[in-house]
């Protein structure tokens, strides 16, 4: 028993590791391409740098990650977060857009409390089909990524919705205490996630429910309730993500708006050594890892590559941290004897054909 | 739960419920294009069809390589950005100079190599075929970039006379030479599908992998195939987009492997594996080509309607599949 959670320990220990190193070997990089990359000034009372652009930029990702490493816990997956985050910022835009004044706060308040309920319908929409109907996560979060692109038009109206409001703006570029206001979203959310998860029983809950959704209802939790539950978060985290990719530009766009974002939160998950096939989660692990696509992203952008080219880096970047997760490749590359890895082989094969 | 939506089903035991999902389709489709031909009097031109099947060609040949990869119980998100890189490759390589052959040989061997590679890693390194192929799209959606950031136009005679060449009879109704490739491919995939040993494996291994590998069948060759085919089939159908629209562009056929996976489950394939038929898939794409054209007819809908209406489709469907138990446990 001890030597089995020493391994495990060993495992998340490692899986934590190599991204960490990765961050800090891109960060050495670019201050070698570019020698002022990790100084930070002082501008009119806010701070600034390429080191808080990263961060602010990462915020969005930070958010719609935490989301999805609840839903992944539970073995699930949510495909449809990029078109919730363009859900809520279209109709948090067209909220302010009718409004006489747009700098008004009571009016803005209202927007944000439009664009996270709509979120909440949504969750519920996901978690109803995966925990009442029983859909494979893949498929039902599949249904509304494809009709909430057309969700999201048909409250834009096919335009691009540009607004004018500072009160909006400012979750996505404003400023609080020297630091971008949206820094602190991300953090406030992240503290609340790991406080509700890590300080309470949920979190292990969650684990449980990932780990064999029957058997944990066997033991009395209320499974179908736990996976309803994980998908209403998470789409909630992407609605307020919606809110700061939207008020980054003032602006809705229904096709652009957080397009791909959703590949990029499973990729951070993953990097974050989340296992897919659930059963247990890094919240912190997460965020790293979502820092570490944001800095890939700042470096491919700052290197005068095209950021559509970035893609080439990031598949090289997901499949080296899938081939250091897999067991198969582990045990290949330390030729450990051909008995010792076939058995958890077969024990995974029978878990990943839930989320697939 | 499970039980008392059972109930109600028993009447569908005349028909072998393995084909309900198909049949289902099948009425879908003709409902469809009746309400189409009843509410505007040009639907009822054959040209409408032909022209479903013009617009949706590489669609359908993209979809067929799908089938075989859902069938196995796995998924292929990089279709979309492999048919951009063939389409991309192409029209950069017919830019460069480069014989018209020579740039289909190329092209065509360039999707099914990196099919290739992803099955590989799925089958030895066990790793998900959602991410393996995930990162197969962020490549090839990458490798469009990497040739060009913008689009690149093909001006090359064999191509344009592909894309322009006009099959039909005298009074003007046409198919382009893209759907008589489309159909052979079908005919192909629904052949190997149903008559071949690979195609027997093919459905064993989605209906389960475990016993497929006791009864002594190649799972991890069967698997590497289906990859394999799928790239083929996308690089296919990538030549077929770029005869389509004579050129290559780097951001073309994004989220096409959405609209793929919609039309393969439209059609009937359940997406844990083992059951499903390439007609099946045909009309799914039909279908996906019917909502269109009756948004453009009716001209007042925009075209993200579309989206909502496939959505809905797919909820539609994947109920059915469910309501009727043939999803297994």
């Amino acid at each position: 028993m001890s030597t089995s959670k020493a391994r495990w320990a060993a495992v998340t220990a490692h899986s934590l590791f190599w991204p960490a190193v990765a961050l800090v070997a891109l960060l050495v990089a670019n201050t070698i391409y570019r020698p002022g990359f990790l100084t930070v000034e002082m501008k009119d009372g806010h701070l600034y740098g390429s080191l808080v652009d990263i961060l602010r930029l990462a915020a969005p990702l930070i958010l719609v990650g935490l989301g999805m490493t609840l839903v992944i816990a539970t073995g699930g997956i949510d495909l449809s977060v990029g078109s919730m985050c363009a859900i809520s910022g279209a109709i948090a835009c067209l909220h302010i857009s009718q409004q006489p004044d747009q700098n008004a706060l009571s009016g803005v308040l209202v927007a944000l409390a439009l664009g996270i309920g709509l979120s909440l319908v949504l969750g519920a929409w996901n978690g109803a089909l995966v925990s009442i109907i029983g859909i494979q996560p893949i498929i039902a979060t599949l249904i509304l990524m494809v009709a909430g692109r057309g969700l999201a038009q048909l409250i834009t109206e096919g335009q691009i919705i540009t607004i004018n409001s500072e009160p909006y703006k400012s979750v996505g570029v404003g400023y609080l205490l020297t630091l971008p206001l949206a820094i602190f979203i991300a953090a406030g959310v992240a503290l609340l996630v790991a406080a509700v998860t890590r300080r309470t029983a949920l979190g292990m809950i969650i684990e449980a429910v990932g780990g064999n959704a029957e058997a944990s209802r066997l033991a009395g939790i209320r499974s179908a309730r736990i996976t309803f539950l994980v998908y209403v978060i998470s789409a909630v985290c992407a609605g307020i993500a919606g809110f700061m990719v939207t008020a980054n530009v003032s602006s809705a766009d229904g096709n652009a708006a957080g397009l791909w974002i959703e590949l990029d939160a499973i990729l951070a998950v993953v990097i974050g050594g989340t296992s897919l096939a659930g059963g247990r989660f890094s919240l912190s692990g997460t965020i790293l890892g979502a820092l570490l696509i944001q800095t890939l992203t700042t470096t491919v952008y700052a290197m005068n590559i095209s950021p559509q080219t970035s893609l080439l880096f990031k598949a090289v970047v997901v499949i080296i941290v899938c081939l250091v997760q897999a067991p198969a490749f582990r045990a290949r590359f330390a030729r450990r004897r051909p008995v010792a890895p076939a058995a958890p082989t077969a024990a995974d094969q029978s878990k990943e054909q839930v989320p697939a | 739960m499970t039980t008392s939506s059972l109930t109600p089903t028993r009447d569908w035991w005349r028909i072998p419920q393995r084909y309900v999902p198909v049949l289902a389709t099948l009425t879908l489709l003709l409902v469809m294009y009746g309400v189409g031909v009843s509410q505007y009097r040009a639907f009822s031109n054959i040209q409408v069809v032909f022209n479903v099947f013009i617009d949706n060609g590489f669609l359908l040949v993209v979809a067929v390589g799908m089938t075989f990869v859902i069938l196995t119980g796995g998924i292929d998100l990089s279709v979309g950005s492999v048919v951009a890189m063939t389409a991309m490759m192409s029209a950069s390589l017919l830019q460069g100079g480069v014989h018209p052959a020579a740039v289909l040989v190329v092209a065509l061997l360039v999707g099914p190599t990196l099919g290739f590679l992803m099955g590989c890693v799925i089958h030895f390194f066990d790793i998900q075929p959602f991410i393996v192929t995930l990162a197969g799209m962020f490549f090839a959606r990458g490798m469009c970039t990497f040739i060009s950031k913008s689009s690149i136009p093909i001006t090359d005679p064999f191509w344009t006379s592909m894309a322009q060449e006009r099959i039909g009879d005298p009074k003007g109704n046409f198919v382009s030479i893209s759907v008589l490739v489309a159909f052979a491919v079908v005919l192909v995939g629904a052949f190997v599908l149903a008559y071949t040993r690979l195609g027997r494996n093919v459905h064993a291994i989605g209906g389960n992998q475990q016993s497929a590998l006791l009864m002594g069948l190649p799972v991890g060759q069967t698997k590497i195939a289906v990859y394999v085919i799928s790239g083929l089939c996308s690089a296919i159908g990538g030549i077929l987009l770029s005869f389509y629209t004579l050129s290559g562009a780097p951001l073309i056929a994004v989220g096409m492997e959405l609209d793929v996976i919609a039309a393969v489950v439209i059609g009937g394939t359940v997406l844990t594996g083992g059951s499903g038929y390439v007609f099946g898939t045909v009309l799914g794409v039909l279908v996906l080509g019917v909502i269109k054209t009756l948004i453009t007819f009716d001209g007042s809908l925009n075209s993200w309607w579309t989206k909502i209406v496939i959505g809905g489709l797919l909820f539609a469907f994947i109920l059915l599949q469910r309501l009727i138990g043939i999803r297994k446990k």
